[in-house]
């Protein structure tokens, strides 16, 4: 069925309600709702969620804001808790205890903190061990819950608490990790690349995909925070374009190993039009740092072309056969 | 289960694990005073075109069975005026929150 979001909207009911304590114009609870809202009406879910924004400004006691069973969970076992679970659940099923018509899905949310950093090791397994689950980072691009530390899905010379940019250094001097790369190269069988734009199509279909097919699978997806990136808040949707545009954030996806790029710009844009409006990038514009800009714009062209070549690659390979 | 318990609540009264029995009682936590801006929906202009229903973080854009969307919920809307910005009608206007007016 193509994708109708006034539908999807109006009949599909909000799995992730009104009343969370997330900042005025965040990225992140956009994402969550639309993730959520690509499982199936009848369908229960059971969500386990990293240390982060997310978790500690939806699930403050006594309130939740989440419709389905939530676990509350330390930083690093986030993965493996939505693992846990669902061994539990399939083994229930086998031994008869759970209706046989009702199912439930297994969603892990986490930041880039909780993804890229400290819960690594547990996302890693529980892909590995194959369990039926779904895994979403929401990648604001440093520990915000805590006060904007950097973590290892800053980008580079992006100034954050621990890397301030003056005349010492030049903001964060490392560039960001591929964790999508990383999780493809567990070979599961769904990886996505997304971002909340326009009508949501990318990250519905994305998440739809995710959620039902069996195995575990992992999104990516981008979700911009006003207060570390230092953009004002109503530019949400805006910045999450130009991250689309300037190919700072590809959208993608890998099946069985397969790279398919959503979208291809036609035009690409210069990555000053994503560094200019946000305030972590500011230094980068003064006069003599505009080398920063070119290294940056270098970064991000050549991981664009690999990935262009990523996709002409594992996609010639099926030919072949 | 929420409206028993707040901060004066001594910890036998609270339920074991800190276990939350009802699902999505955070509705009963209202954000809307957050506020120091205020979107105002001009249904006059709105070609009900869909782009605002996905976009609000805090769900303050009730949409129908019918498709079209509603005024807002000013019991949970920020003012983040996201909102405002992706409307290719002009059909959302912030304005600053007038004091006790």
């Amino acid at each position: 069925m193509a994708y109708n979001l006034k539908e999807v909207i109006a009949e599909k009911p909000s799995r992730f309600t009104s009343g969370h304590r997330m900042c005025a114009g965040c990225g992140a609870p956009v994402v969550g709702r639309m993730v959520l809202r690509a499982l199936k009406k009848e369908d229960h879910a059971v969500i386990s969620c990293a240390t982060g924004c997310m978790e500690v400004s939806t699930f403050i006691y006594p309130y939740t804001s989440w419709t389905d069973s939530f676990i509350h969970t330390a930083f690093e076992c986030a993965a493996a808790n939505s693992a846990g679970a669902e061994a539990a659940y399939k083994s229930l099923k086998r031994q008869g205890k759970l209706p046989e018509d009702e199912h439930t899905k297994f969603i892990t949310f986490g930041g880039d903190g909780g993804t890229y950093d400290i819960g690594l090791q547990s996302l890693s397994g529980a892909m590995e061990r194959g369990h039926d689950m779904v895994y979403v980072c929401y990648d604001n691009g440093a520990y915000m819950n805590t006060g904007i530390q950097r973590s290892s899905a800053t980008p580079k010379f992006a100034d954050t608490t621990t890397t301030p940019a003056g005349t010492v250094i030049p903001g964060k001097m490392q560039a960001r990790k591929d964790l999508s790369k990383i999780m493809v190269g567990h070979h599961i069988p769904y990886v996505a690349q997304t971002a909340p734009l326009s009508n949501f199509k990318d990250l519905y279909e994305k998440s739809e995909k995710a959620i039902y097919t069996e195995g575990p699978a992992f999104l990516n997806v981008l979700a911009p925070c006003p207060r570390g990136w230092g953009y004002p808040t109503d530019m949400l949707m805006d910045i999450i374009k130009l991250a689309v545009e300037t190919c700072y954030w590809p959208l993608y996806e890998v099946i069985d190993g397969k790279y398919k790029i959503n979208y291809k710009p036609k035009n690409k844009l210069p990555i000053e039009e994503f560094l200019k409006p946000q305030r972590r990038f500011k230094h980068m514009f003064k006069p003599g740092n505009e080398w920063m800009i070119e290294e940056f714009q270098k970064e991000v062209d050549s991981r664009w072309q690999e990935l262009l070549d990523l996709e002409e690659i594992t996609n010639r390979e099926l030919n072949a056969e | 289960m929420s409206e028993n318990i707040n901060i004066h609540t001594p910890a036998s009264k609270l339920t074991i694990g800190g276990n939350i029995y009802e699902a999505g009682n955070a509705k009963e936590f209202k954000t809307g005073d957050w506020r120091s801006v205020k979107p105002i929906y001009l249904s006059e202009k709105c070609k009900q075109c869909g782009l605002c229903f996905p976009v609000c973080p805090d769900d303050a854009i009730p949409v129908n069975k019918e498709q079209k969307r509603e005024d807002f919920n000013y019991d949970y809307c920020k003012g983040c005026g996201v909102c405002a910005r992706v409307c290719p009608f002009k059909a959302i206007e912030m304005k600053e929150e007038g004091g006790n007016k």
